[in-house]
């Protein structure tokens, strides 16, 4: 009983993916794999800002695409070194993030998201139209692979995996901490109530720019490491339907917890790699799924699993103590 | 005479209505104060004015001499005035104890990079947090059901909770929205005794409130609002004789 601790289970996680290019057939799986965990760092973004603070966001596929264009022009066209061009789309996307949240924060729940999915589709036309930048349509072509850190590189498909892996670690700590920090607390408050938040002396706007950025700091470091991992771009990495794909993966795996954005993540790429035979018509089975998990398990499969185990507990001790349920907040 | 909340012709105007008009109302330091009147007098909109949540029309609030009309409402709640609303707003997928802990967050400096890097200031204020929220709920009486999610609470609990958060931000003086309401006759004792107990510990109180037996014998203070005017103010022995009172309450003359 002891052994299934939710530590070891992260540790077992942990190691399982560390030594899954061990184990792994073929690149492709890495390849999968990789490009999911790329795609994770994005949704981890989006659910700091959605699922902690309250605000859904329609614009990360927008940042994701600035991280990724900042990186390939970087390296592309002013031949910047990959580590510079990967801090440098960072803190673009960082900062363009910053000049659109002093705006879109001034609108809430689902003005906020029409307003953000506006702004997300006025940044993927800006990417398809501005050939002079963007070479538009045709996609930047030849973006280098990430450099070496002396004698590591990374031009194997296990490396990038190991890189994009460790990303994605940094990324989930970084979320960790916050989350379970008094700042974490501060945006759950925002989240619960914004009238109640201020009253207890928090200043709304101040912490929500802070989450927005935060969130699309994430994108763009997902956006930038899908560059350099696919070496093409085109517009499409800025459309609609990729937002749609991330916050699906949001959903399902668990909106506002800490394992959900990797467990829907992982299984729904997964899950439509496997069903790649059926086409479009995968979307028979998305569109049911999803709509049963929003009406049954609002929060997810990983809100799902952490409401059955607080109910067990429950049952089985009737006076849980404060720091069960404090560490367990979050499934 | 040391005067903690001052109002002068404070008004606020929504369209042609006046919600509140031309009041002048203080608060003495350590005194329990009461506002009273019909549905709709403006009450809840008046403490919106002093908290910051509307800007008023025109009219000065003063906090110890200060002039605090402009100021944002979570800068108001920095300076020591906080208030509960009338409608409980806690986040009831949460417990208790985690509810009260981000009450005292504005007192507390750690930001975005203490939380990435841990640092110790982060795990002082977290520690002091979880303090204060412990010393709150055992003031208002909840250190048993800390742990319990807000959802599973009686109503009575919740109002407990929503002052023990409001108290947890260390306030010179709270405002009380109807902390009575939907909670039965026994409870209402308790709470009236919980303020009382606020009051003895040094906290200036102001309520809003219907229940008129609990608030003759909580309040040294009461002023009555109606039609967003203020039409009487005084001690509660003044105030239930006092004629346009009854008149607005029973619409009828005083005799009636």
């Amino acid at each position: 009983m002891k052994i299934l601790t939710k530590r070891n289970a992260i540790i077992a996680s942990i190691i399982f993916a560390f030594s899954f290019p061990l184990i792994a057939q073929n690149d492709y799986y890495l390849h999968m794999l990789t490009l999911s965990f790329i795609w994770a760092i994005a949704v981890y973004g989006i659910n700091l800002l959605s699922g902690y603070t309250g605000y859904l966001s329609l614009a990360h596929a927008g940042f994701f695409a600035i991280g990724a264009y900042s990186l390939g022009l970087l390296t592309v066209k002013a031949g910047l070194n990959f580590w510079l061009a990967l801090v440098c789309a960072c803190l673009i996307t960082c900062v363009i993030g910053l000049l659109i949240g002093l705006i879109a924060l001034r609108t809430k729940e689902h003005f906020f998201a029409i307003y953000t999915l506006c702004v997300g589709y006025i940044i993927y036309l800006v990417i398809d139209k501005w050939e002079g930048l963007t070479e538009g349509v045709r996609g930047l072509i030849g973006i280098p692979a990430p450099g070496n850190i002396g004698p590591i590189t990374f031009d194997t498909a296990a490396s990038q995996y190991y890189l994009v892996l460790t990303f994605l670690l940094a990324v989930i700590l970084v979320v960790y901490r916050i989350v379970r920090s008094l700042t974490g607390r501060t945006y759950m408050a925002i989240r619960n109530s914004e009238d109640l938040a201020q009253t207890i002396g928090i200043s709304t706007m101040k912490n929500k720019l802070t989450a927005f950025v935060l969130s699309t700091f994430f994108a763009g470091l997902a956006g930038a490491l899908y560059a350099s991992f696919i070496r093409f771009i085109g517009p499409d990495i800025g459309s609609t339907s990729i937002m749609f794909d991330l916050l699906m993966y949001l959903l399902v795996g668990g909106i506002g917890t800490l394992s959900g954005p990797l467990v829907g993540t992982l299984l729904l790429v997964i899950l439509s790699q496997n069903l790649q035979f059926l086409q479009e018509y995968r979307m028979l089975i998305f569109g049911p799924l999803l709509t049963l998990i929003i009406i049954f398990y609002p929060r997810g499969i990983a809100g799902a699993v952490f409401d059955w185990q607080s109910k067990r507990k429950d049952k089985q001790l009737p006076n849980v103590r404060a720091e069960i349920h404090i560490k367990a907040e979050e499934g | 005479m040391n005067l903690l909340i001052e109002t002068k012709n404070l008004t606020k105007r929504f369209g042609g209505l006046a919600a509140v008009n031309d009041v002048d109302f203080s608060i003495e330091k350590g005194r329990i104060n009461a506002i009273i009147g019909p549905n709709g007098a403006g009450k809840s909109t008046f403490f919106n004015l002093i908290s910051g949540f509307h800007r008023p029309t025109s009219g000065t609030v003063l906090f110890k001499g200060i002039d605090i009309t402009k100021l944002p409402a979570n800068e108001i709640a920095g300076l020591g005035i906080s208030r509960t609303f009338q409608t409980t707003s806690l986040f009831d997928q949460s417990t208790v104890l985690d509810n009260v802990i981000v009450g005292h967050r504005l007192r507390t400096k750690s930001n975005l990079v203490d939380a990435i890097l841990r640092t110790k200031r982060l795990k002082r204020e977290e520690a002091a947090c979880m303090d204060k929220a412990m010393e709150v709920l055992d003031i208002v009486g909840l250190t048993k059901s800390a742990d319990r999610m807000v959802a599973n609470i009686s109503q009575e609990e919740k109002k407990r909770t929503a002052i023990a958060l409001a108290l947890a931000t260390e306030p010179e003086i709270i405002f009380l929205d109807e902390p009575a309401a939907g909670i039965n006759p026994d409870e209402t004792e308790g709470l009236t005794e919980l303020i009382k107990k606020l009051n003895r510990k040094g906290l200036t109180v102001c309520l809003i409130e219907h229940k008129m037996h609990m608030i003759m014998n909580l309040a040294d203070h009461i002023m009555v609002l109606n039609y967003g005017e203020k039409i009487a103010e005084g001690t509660p022995k003044e105030i239930s004789g006092n004629e346009a009172v009854i008149k607005a309450y029973l619409g009828g003359s005083a005799s009636a």
